[in-house]
C-alpha cells in the first residue's frame, strides 16, 4: 500500500529526514516512536503533503502511484488521512459546512453522488456516537474553543466520516486523559479492517495499549534505527530512549 | 509645484461650473436648499478638492476621479431607465417598498403602491422641501460644509435625492429599498442629497443599492442626514455595487437622541474608488450606535472608510467592525475617530478593523484615533492586517477540499463575522450569496437588470 524509499526531507534548509525506508501493507498497524526532534511529525506531514517540507531525495509510492507528486487534497481523496498533532481553529467556518464539503469532495472523487444536507446530517449523527462527539461541538466553527481533548476527538470523528485507507495519527495521544484516550482508541479500532492501515506516531507507549501495533519503528535523527514487534514499545517504556541514543553514537 | 497648480486648476473647474450654472441651481429650488448654497460654495472655494495634504483624505487621491469633463444634471430629466426592469431589482422575499434615485434625482415607484403605514413619507427631497418645509428644519444641520469640501460641494449643487419621514411611534414593518442608479450616455457627475427623519419611538429599515448601468465614468457625491428621535430605531444598509470607472463619495451623518438605536451596514462589493464618510453624534443618553462595514476590492480599486463617533452624552455605546478583503493591486484605508466629550461618562466605545491581503501588491492603511475628555469610560480599538492563515488552509486541504475552495471558505469565514450582523434575514442570505460570488471572482449582479459589463 505504502512504500517509502530512502526519503530525505528538509524544512527551511534543515535536513530532518535522512533516509527513511518503510513499507506498510493493508491491514497493518505501524507505530513510529522516537525521542523529540527525531523527525516523527515531519514524516507525518510529508506524507500528508505539507508544502514547507521539501523532499530532497527518495520516493513515496502509494497504491502504485507517486504520492509526492500529488496535492494534499488529492492525497486525502485517495485515502490518506492525517490526524493533526495540533488541529487548527478556523473561526467562521462552521463544522457542519466543513465536514459536508470534505465528505462530498471524497464522494465526488469516488464517483458517488454527493450527499444532500439531510443525508449528511444522518451520517454525521451515526459517526458522532462512535467518538462520543457532542452537537455543542458540531454547531461551532472548526475546532473553535475546543479543549485539547475535544480537538483530538474531532480528528478521529473526521476520520470516521472519511473512512481513509491509510490513517496517520500524529501524536493523537498527547494531551489526552485516560478516558479520552480510550474513546479515541476505540474510534480508531472500530475502523480497523483488512483493507486499511494505520501509522501511529507517538512519543509514549500508552496509546499502544489500546491500539496494538504489528510493528514498532524507532525513528532517531531522521532514520529508522530499529524495527520490531509490539514488545519494542514496552522495552522503550521501561528503558527510555537513552539506550537508543547511546547505541547510535550519542 | 506643478501638483499644486494641477490641483488648483481642478478645483477651479468646479467653481467655474458653479458660477456658470448658478441661476439654474437656484431656479425652481426650495428656499431651504437655496439658503445653504452660497455658504456651501464659499466653503468649497476655500477648501478645494481635498488632496492628500488634507489629513482626513490622506489615503485617498481624488485627483483622477475629478479630472473627466463631466456632464452635470441640475434639472430633472425624463425617466430613461425602464422602470419595470429596474424595479425587478428586488431582494427576494424582502418585500420591500421600492423607490428609485436616478443620477441623483428621485423617482417614485408608480407601478407598485407599496404598503407604507399612514403618515410615512417617501418622496423627493426637492418636492418635500417645497411642500412640507417644516419637516426640513434641520436640513444641513449635521452635514457641516466647513469640515469637508465634498459635503460643501454637495450642498452647493444639491437639488434632489430621497426624503424619508417616519412619524412618532410608527413602525415600518417592511424595509424600504432605494435603488440608486447611474446611467447616461456621457461621463456624469451626480449629486444626491438625502434626508431621513425618524421621530420618537419610530422604527424603520432602509436599504440603499448603488449601481452603474453602463461603462461611462461616474462620480456620485452624496450626502445623507439621518435624525433618530428618542427611542427610535433605524437600520441603514448600503450595498455598493458599481464598476471600476465609478467614484462613490458617500457621506452619512447621524444624530441620535435618548435611547435610540442606529445600525449602519456598508457593503462595498464593487467600485473604482469608494469613500465612505460616516459621522455619528450621540446626543442623548443611553443611545446605541453600531457600524459595520465590509469591502471586497480587486484590480486597482480603492476603498476608504472614514468614521467619526462623537459621544456627547453619558451612558451611550458605540461599536464598529470593519473588514476588508483586498486582492491584486487594490488598496484600502480605514480611519476611525472616537471622541468622548467631557461629561459623557459611562461611555462604551469599541472599534475593530481587520484586513485580509490576498497579494503582496495589495495595501491597507488603518488608523484608529481616540479623543477622550471624560474619565469614566470604556474604549477599545484594534486593527489587524494579515494574509490567509496557511495552517488553516492546509488543514482544509488535508481533508480533501481543493485549494481554491478552501481559500474561498476562509475568505467567506472572514467576511461572515460582518455578514451575520445583518438582521434582515433575506438580505443577509442575499449578501452572503453576493459575497460568495464576489470572492469567486464572478460579477456579483445583485439584480436582474442589465448589468452587462464585467469591468
Amino acid at each position: 500500500m505504502l512504500k517509502i524509499k530512502d526519503l530525505y526531507a528538509s524544512v527551511e534548509g534543515m535536513e530532518i529526514l535522512k533516509g527513511i525506508n518503510l513499507e506498510v501493507k493493508p491491514g497493518e498497524v505501524h507505530a513510529i516512536m522516537g525521542p523529540n526532534g527525531s523527525g516523527k511529525s515531519t514524516l507525518a506531514n510529508v506524507l500528508a503533503g505539507k508544502e514547507e517540507y521539501e523532499v530532497t531525495h527518495g520516493e513515496v509510492i502509494y497504491e502504485g502511484e507517486d504520492l509526492l507528486e500529488k496535492s494534499p487534497e488529492d492525497r486525502a481523496k485517495d485515502g490518506i488521512f492525517l490526524s493533526f498533532q495540533y488541529p487548527v481553529e478556523i473561526p467562521g467556518v462552521p463544522m457542519v459546512n466543513f465536514l459536508k464539503t470534505s465528505v462530498n469532495a471524497h464522494r465526488k472523487h469516488k464517483g458517488l453522488k454527493e450527499l444532500t444536507a439531510g443525508e449528511f446530517l444522518k451520517l454525521m449523527r451515526e459517526k458522532m456516537d462512535l467518538v462520543d462527539m457532542h452537537t455543542k461541538l458540531t454547531n461551532r466553527s472548526v475546532n473553535e474553543g475546543f479543549s485539547g481533548g475535544e480537538k483530538k476527538k474531532n480528528e478521529i470523528f473526521q476520520m470516521a466520516l472519511l473512512e481513509p485507507k491509510l490513517a496517520i495519527l500524529d501524536e493523537t495521544d498527547s494531551g489526552l486523559d485516560i478516558d479520552a484516550l480510550k474513546t479515541v482508541a476505540n474510534g480508531v479500532n472500530a475502523l480497523k479492517s483488512p483493507e486499511r492501515a494505520t501509522i501511529v506516531v507517538t512519543h509514549y507507549q500508552r496509546l499502544l495499549d489500546y491500539i496494538v501495533p504489528d510493528f514498532v519503528h524507532i525513528l532517531y535523527k531522521g532514520k529508522i534505527v530499529k524495527t520490531a514487534g509490539k514488545e519494542l514499545a514496552l522495552h522503550l517504556e521501561e528503558k527510555g530512549y537513552d539506550w537508543i541514543k547511546s547505541e547510535n553514537g550519542n | 509645484m506643478s501638483v499644486l497648480v494641477d490641483r488648483t486648476d481642478l478645483s477651479l473647474k468646479y467653481t467655474a461650473h458653479y458660477t456658470e450654472v448658478k441661476d439654474e441651481l437656484f431656479a425652481n429650488s426650495s428656499d431651504i436648499l437655496n439658503a445653504q448654497r452660497k455658504k456651501a460654495f464659499q466653503n468649497f472655494v476655500l477648501q478645494g478638492i481635498p488632496t492628500r495634504k488634507n489629513e482626513n483624505y490622506k489615503y485617498t487621491n481624488l485627483n483622477l476621479a475629478f479630472t473627466p469633463d463631466f456632464k452635470f444634471i441640475h434639472t430633472r430629466e425624463e425617466k430613461k431607465a425602464d422602470m419595470g426592469e429596474v424595479f425587478r431589482c428586488d431582494v427576494p422575499q424582502l418585500n420591500t417598498n421600492l423607490a428609485l434615485v436616478f443620477n441623483g434625482w428621485f423617482y417614485k415607484n408608480e407601478t407598485e403602491k407599496g404598503d407604507l403605514p399612514e403618515g410615512v413619507i417617501l418622496d423627493s427631497l426637492d418636492s418635500i422641501s417645497k411642500e412640507r418645509p417644516e419637516l426640513l428644519e434641520k436640513y444641513a444641520s449635521l452635514a457641516n460644509v466647513e469640515e469637508d469640501p465634498m459635503v460643501a460641494l454637495n450642498t452647493a449643487f444639491a437639488k434632489d435625492g430621497f426624503f424619508l419621514y417616519v412619524p412618532k411611534n410608527v413602525v415600518v414593518e417592511n424595509p424600504i429599498q432605494i435603488i440608486n442608479l447611474l446611467q447616461d450616455e456621457k461621463d456624469t457627475f451626480a449629486t444626491q442629497r438625502n434626508f431621513i427623519l425618524v421621530e420618537d419611538g419610530a422604527k424603520v429599515q432602509v436599504l440603499l443599492c448603488d449601481h452603474t448601468l453602463n461603462l461611462n465614468q461616474y462620480l456620485n457625491n452624496s450626502v445623507t442626514e439621518i435624525f433618530a428621535g428618542n427611542n427610535a430605531e433605524v437600520e441603514f444598509y448600503t450595498l455598493q455595487n458599481q464598476h471600476n470607472k465609478a467614484t462613490n463619495i458617500n457621506s452619512v451623518f447621524i444624530d441620535q437622541q435618548r435611547d435610540s438605536r442606529v445600525t449602519t451596514h456598508t457593503a462595498s462589493l464593487h467600485g473604482g474608488l469608494i469613500r465612505n464618510n460616516l459621522k455619528f453624534a450621540l446626543n442623548g443618553e443611553n443611545a446605541e450606535a453600531n457600524m459595520f462595514g465590509m469591502a471586497f476590492m480587486d484590480k486597482n480599486q480603492h476603498v476608504d472608510n472614514f468614521t467619526q463617533v462623537i459621544h456627547a452624552a453619558p451612558h451611550c455605546e458605540s461599536n464598529q467592525l470593519y473588514k476588508n478583503v483586498l486582492h491584486e493591486k487594490s488598496s484600502g484605508a480605514f480611519a476611525g475617530r472616537i471622541h468622548v466629550v467631557r461629561d459623557a461618562q459611562k461611555t462604551n466605545a469599541f472599534q475593530r478593523n481587520n484586513n485580509l491581503l490576498l497579494t503582496d501588491e495589495a495595501t491597507m492603511q488603518t488608523k484608529p484615533q481616540l479623543i477622550i475628555d471624560a474619565d469614566d469610560v470604556k474604549c477599545s480599538h484594534g486593527a489587524t492586517v494579515g494574509q490567509i492563515d496557511e495552517e488553516a488552509l492546509f488543514y482544509l486541504r488535508a481533508r480533501g477540499i481543493n485549494e481554491d475552495q478552501a481559500r474561498l471558505m476562509m475568505m467567506n469565514a472572514f467576511a461572515h463575522e460582518v455578514v451575520k450582523e445583518i438582521k434582515l434575514e433575506p438580505l443577509r442570505d442575499r449578501i452572503d450569496e453576493l459575497v460568495d460570488k464576489r470572492l469567486k471572482g464572478e460579477v456579483s449582479r445583485c439584480h436582474d437588470c442589465a448589468y452587462q459589463c464585467d469591468c
